[in-house]
């Protein structure tokens, strides 16, 4: 078959003071008509670099150094800029990470995908809003007249989305980039944006370029895939042979960083005689949008009617999308927000009500570890102070709680030289060791992870969630783990919970919830994993790395 | 001090922190270096300036000496800029703050007192001040402060708002620190760099404010200073241009300097490009 | 417009009276916190002798009252755009500044339109040639003229152009005994306008000029911007469709904001060039001690930035589609 793109010996140079010389570098592949092909790698790898070069949409200070990329018998490198302009949009289009952000916020959806018909055809005003409106129910826009005439604002992230796709297909044409098109949306909206890419895909026989650093959408979607390190080409093959017999060591440990999708057999404690340590009983907490005089505000329920029981030893898993009111949640039972209702009984007692001063020695038996270890820890204090300050507010002695510093930097395996540096010395891992070691400062019995590792690439990821599993044992702690990715739900909860628009849906021990769910909604969760039926303990599992 | 040295590794910058290094010497050694008083008669009125050595920039309306003026002059202006400042800052921080960390209806009530501050035109209001309750050092300072604290008030809310919901705060808060520790010690310090660049941009907006009151016969009658020295020029301007010409170089000087310093600090302290600024 | 415009106008315009209110109250305050007898305070330097007027303002502001009644016969008064009149020119205070206020308007309004258009041009060049050397030119002239006094531009402005070249009439707004009509007046008016709207439009270019190009670079980065590139749109049409709109909203909001500092501005200029607007007057009132004339003038001037920033919000109100959202 002959490729449709050729990308030849690129290089593409860096600007000066950057961290490598070049941003990819002696890079050939090729894309073939009515294939996905999925360009893999971690933050930083370069892939995005290449779809930014093809599109003409390079920084100014960046430029292509050497190669050709090859379209239509243009080397789109070295074409002048107005002919190039013919094919953007017309004969390759691109969608991008953040749906919104990158529509206009002051123009109608109905002129901003006309648009590409002005600029590349000469559609009559009528044909361009019959083709808009045609597309918009393509893309499956509920009420797609209504759509039309709407501002981006007025519409959710998928949606947008779609608006997106729309547009870049609406000159049907040879090549769609899709550049991390579902990084920023929820797991059940992904797999919907997933399914469209896919079957828009099918029916006008479209090459799909498609970045990511996510193997289960590569599982999902790709045809073939090429894997991307440093700016260089580690590896490239068919989708299955990748996937299931990575030749590469980065593919592999990129592949095996990847959480299996099946609860591992876990040890189930009858814990029925026990005391909780923290249990949660009919919390609710709802917001109102500020309305006006003349608008009532809006109410949302963030959570409603939550019970649960977490137990010293264990891992509790608080799953769900963004708006489940999963974080709300977490926030309510270490008192970062107010509760309007229900109680919190940690070790026994209700907080919920209690005054600043009361609190003061419960917040000793309640840490919790926040999800951005660049946010979470403040750039003008050092590590120990970081890590001290709490117990010294709680009346610890400087020396003591220096010390005892130094003893948590140890248990969270930092060495001692930290104490005296400052955040920004430290990576992102590191980072949140200090989080943990600052959480553990007052010897909580219950850990509230919010995220906390969502943030990091997953090779530290793993890292992280040992540290905790270990100091989870050694502590005896009862650990609620608020988390989206139901792939490391699986890997580390006892138990999980799952909630939708801030009530509870489902609960019970993580094996039985994901082999049998018992709600449609948590089925429909785990189904919208992409890559599900991929590493899901039915294939064979690449022989490399444990994962914690 | 890597702030003072990315400051002078930027040439324009550069330029305005010599410009304004020079003006603060001026200030404080200039009397004692050139004793002659700007009120005393030293000649004959209206000679331009280089007619006499010893006079080089001239002689005003009533034979004073010009060059005696704008070096007493300095002093005044960078105190008045320097204190006004400082007093504005003193008012906008601690309510900013508030407003920003608590929120709520004390956020409301502070805002909306603000807001009416930020209405009124506030050189107009400076004008009323100072003249209701006399022209003095200390009635224009402290109407330059007033008009002056609005926006600082506006940036440390801000900061504030967005800084208090960052995961170190809320861990602090979690660790049981009081209200009054996380203001001061977790979110203040990191607050800093644009509160410092907003106040190196409000001295030169206030040396203006001093200027523009003192033209308008607003001045301390005690006190010579450049914007007073233009106001008593501007009817004779046909005949002597110089008295009106230098004072206004004087202070343009200072005030472009300040401004080239603040938009070096920026640059300095705040990475990403953000030029706005509300004066 | 629908309903909801209307209300949020309704709640703006509610907003800005309280607003006036509240500047009230903070004049009646002053009189009172100034040194000396308030009666006189009010009456200024020249009808501080007289007695009878003396009398006539203490019967009218009740000040012999107590206070509290004071500051009711003052808001009263007030509502009824009574403030008392000045002894010098035996007429009501209101009154005057009516009579002056649309010199002031023509003034600071072609200054306004002109630093907008203006700014928002020069601002615009500088951002699309951005670290080229014409954006270092305009970014050092627009440092320069934000740095330069106003008042003494004018007595600059006024020395090259009316005494050295002689090109355009330094003092008033029309030639004195000319009794033009129609065309011609407009001419001369037109003409006294020149120098006067030059320099205090040349601060307020400066200030918006900054904003817009900061504005623009900072839109130029935004990810739609990316979108309309990767649409295959020529650079002139992204900027003109989809960066300039979106860069030049918060330029003008921040414009409205600032109508306040024009009426300073229009206070020094107004004095340089005996310009006959309520700035003027405010001078006037300054040198003759007339503090009555002076808090009426205050507060007139503060109205007319209510009505300003009440104006701004509505033409925002049209022009971006967000604002229904907004609170």
């Amino acid at each position: 078959m002959k490729p449709l793109l050729k990308v030849e010996d690129l290089s593409i140079r860096l600007p000066e003071g950057a961290d490598r010389p070049y941003a990819v570098q002696n890079l050939s592949y090729a894309l073939n008509p009515g294939e996905i092909l999925c360009v893999v790698g971690e933050s930083g790898s370069g892939k995005s670099m290449t779809a930014n070069a093809i599109m003409g949409l390079l920084p100014k200070a960046i430029q292509a150094e050497r190669g050709a990329i090859t379209f239509d018998g243009h080397d789109l490198v070295s074409l002048e800029e107005r002919r190039a302009r013919k094919m953007r949009g017309n004969r390759i289009s691109m969608i991008f990470q953040e749906p919104m952000t990158a529509l206009n916020p002051l123009m109608r959806i109905e002129d901003q995908i006309g648009e590409v018909f002005l600029i590349h055809s000469d559609m009559s005003k009528q044909q361009r809003q019959a083709r808009t409106l045609e597309l918009l129910k393509d893309v499956g826009l509920p009420d797609p007249e209504k759509a039309m005439k709407v501002y981006p604002h007025q519409l959710s992230g998928g949606q947008r989305q779609r608006v997106m796709i729309a547009m870049a297909l609406a000159l049907e044409p040879s090549i769609l980039i899709a550049d991390e098109p579902t990084t920023a949306l929820d797991v059940t909206t992904q797999a919907q944006i997933l399914h469209l890419i896919k079957e828009l895909q099918r029916k006008h026989g479209t090459a799909v370029m498609f970045i990511t650093h996510d193997f289960g959408v590569v599982a999902e979607i790709a045809d073939r895939v090429v894997v991307m390190q440093y700016g260089k080409m580690v590896e490239i093959g068919d989708a299955q042979q990748v996937l299931n017999d990575p030749q590469h060591d980065y593919t592999k440990k990129l592949i095996a960083a990847v959480p299996p999708l099946v609860a591992p057999e876990r040890e189930v404690q009858d814990r029925s005689k026990q005391r909780p340590a923290l249990s949660v009983k009919s919390l609710c907490k709802t917001y109102v949008s500020p309305g006006s005089w003349f608008k009532p505000g809006r109410t949302v329920h963030a959570a409603r009617d939550v019970n649960f029981d977490l137990y010293r030893g264990e891992t509790l898993g608080l799953v769900g999308e963004s708006g489940s009111g999963k974080s709300t949640v977490s926030r309510c039972i270490v008192r970062l927000l107010e509760s309007d209702s229900g109680e919190i009984l940690l070790d026994g007692d209700a907080i919920q009500d209690l005054d600043n001063k009361a609190l003061a020695p419960y917040r000793k038996k309640i840490q919790m570890v926040f999800q951005d270890p660049y946010a979470s820890l403040n750039p003008r204090k050092t590590v120990g102070r970081i890590i001290a300050d709490g117990p010294i507010a709680q009346g610890v002695p400087v020396a003591e709680a220096m010390q005892r510093a130094k003893e948590l930097l140890a248990l969270v395996e930092l060495p001692e030289t930290a104490l005296d540096r400052y955040p920004h010395e430290f990576s992102g891992g590191q980072r949140q060791r200090v989080g943990i070691a600052r959480a553990l400062a007052h010897n909580p019995q219950v850990l509230v992870a919010d995220e906390a590792i969502s943030a990091l690439d997953v090779s530290v990821q793993a890292q992280i969630l040992e540290l905790i599993d270990t100091l989870k044992k050694k502590l005896n702690l009862a650990v609620l783990f608020v988390v989206h990715d139901l792939r490391v739900a699986a890997q580390v909860c006892d138990r999980i919970i799952v909630m939708k628009h801030g009530q509870i849906v489902e609960a019970g021990e993580t094996k039985a919830v994901f082999e049998d769910p018992q709600h449609d909604y948590t089925r429909n969760l785990i189904e919208s994993i992409p890559g599900a039926d991929w590493r899901s303990g039915h294939q064979p599992q690449p022989a490399v790395g444990k994962i914690a | 001090m890597s702030i003072l040295k990315k400051l002078s590794s930027n040439k324009v910058a550069l330029f305005g922190l010599i410009v304004l290094a020079l003006l603060i010497l001026v200030a404080i050694f200039g009397p004692y270096l050139y004793e002659t008083s700007p009120w005393r008669m030293v000649n004959r009125p209206f000679m331009p300036p280089l007619e006499n050595g010893s006079l080089m920039l001239g002689t005003d309306t009533m034979g004073r000496d010009v060059l005696a003026g704008l070096v007493y002059g300095t002093r005044i202006s960078l105190l008045v800029g320097l204190i006004s400042t400082m007093i504005a800052l003193l008012i906008g921080i601690p309510l900013g703050a508030s407003a920003g960390y608590f929120g709520g209806w004390i956020d409301e009530a502070l805002m909306r007192f603000t807001e009416i501050f930020q209405t009124v035109p506030s050189f107009a209001l400076a004008i009323v001040i100072v003249a209701i309750f006399e022209p003095s050092v200390y009635s224009i300072t402290l109407a330059i402060a007033l008009v002056s604290w609005p926006p600082v008030a506006r940036l440390v809310r801000g900061e504030f708002m967005a800084l208090r919901n960052q995961e170190y705060v809320l861990a602090a808060r979690l660790n049981g620190q009081s209200d009054h520790n996380i203001i001061l010690k977790e979110i203040l310090p990191n607050t800093l760099s644009p509160i410092i660049v907003m106040a190196s941009l409000m001295v030169a907006t206030a040396i203006l404010l001093e200027s523009s009151l003192s033209f308008l016969g607003l001045g301390d009658p005690e006190i010579m200073s450049w914007g007073y020295m233009i106001g008593a020029a501007r009817t004779v301007i046909r005949q002597a241009w110089w008295l009106s010409f230098f004072p206004g170089i004087a202070i343009a000087l200072t005030v472009l300097a300040l401004n080239l310093v603040g938009e070096g600090l920026n640059e300095a302290l705040n990475p990403k490009l953000s030029g706005s600024r509300e004066s | 417009m629908s309903i909801q415009t209307l209300f949020y106008i309704g709640g703006r315009l509610i907003k800005g009276l309280l607003v006036l209110f509240v500047i009230a109250i903070f004049n009646f305050f002053l009189i009172r916190a100034a040194p000396g007898d308030p009666a006189k305070v009010m009456a200024g330097e020249a009808g501080a002798t007289d007695e009878l007027f003396l009398q006539q303002l203490r019967e009218q502001f009740g000040l012999d009252q107590p206070l509290y009644y004071q500051l009711w016969v003052y808001i009263s008064n007030l509502v009824q755009f009574d403030m008392g009149e000045t002894y010098r020119q035996q007429m009501p205070v209101f009154d005057l500044i009516m009579d002056r206020l649309p010199a002031t308007l023509l003034l600071t309004g072609t200054a306004f339109v002109l630093s907008l258009v203006l700014g928002v041009l020069v601002g615009v060049i500088a951002a699309s040639n951005h670290r080229k050397w014409i954006d270092s030119a305009i970014s050092v002239a627009a440092l320069v003229f934000y740095a330069t006094p106003l008042f003494w531009l004018a007595l600059m402005a006024v020395l090259l152009f009316s005494v050295f070249l002689g090109w355009l009439p330094a003092f008033g707004m029309e030639t004195v005994g000319a009794n033009f009509t129609g065309w011609d007046r407009f001419v001369d008016i037109a003409e006294h306008l020149v120098l006067p709207a030059m320099t205090l439009g040349l601060f307020f270019t400066a200030v918006y000029a900054r904003m817009a190009r900061t504005s623009m670079i900072e839109t130029s980065r935004a990810d739609f911007v990316k979108t309309a590139k990767a649409k295959g749109m020529k650079p002139s049409r992204v900027t003109f469709r989809h960066t300039l709109r979106n860069a030049l909203l918060p330029v003008v909001t921040l414009a409205g904001l600032q109508a306040g500092q024009m009426i300073g501005g229009a206070v020094l200029t107004e004095t340089v060039f005996a310009w006959p607007g309520i700035g003027r007057l405010m001078f006037e009132a300054l040198f003759q001690r007339d503090y009555n004339l002076l808090l009426g003038v205050f507060f007139i001037s503060s109205a007319m930035v209510v009505l300003f920033n009440l104006a701004t919000d509505l033409i925002y109100c049209i022009v971006d589609p967000r604002i229904e959202l907004a609170k």
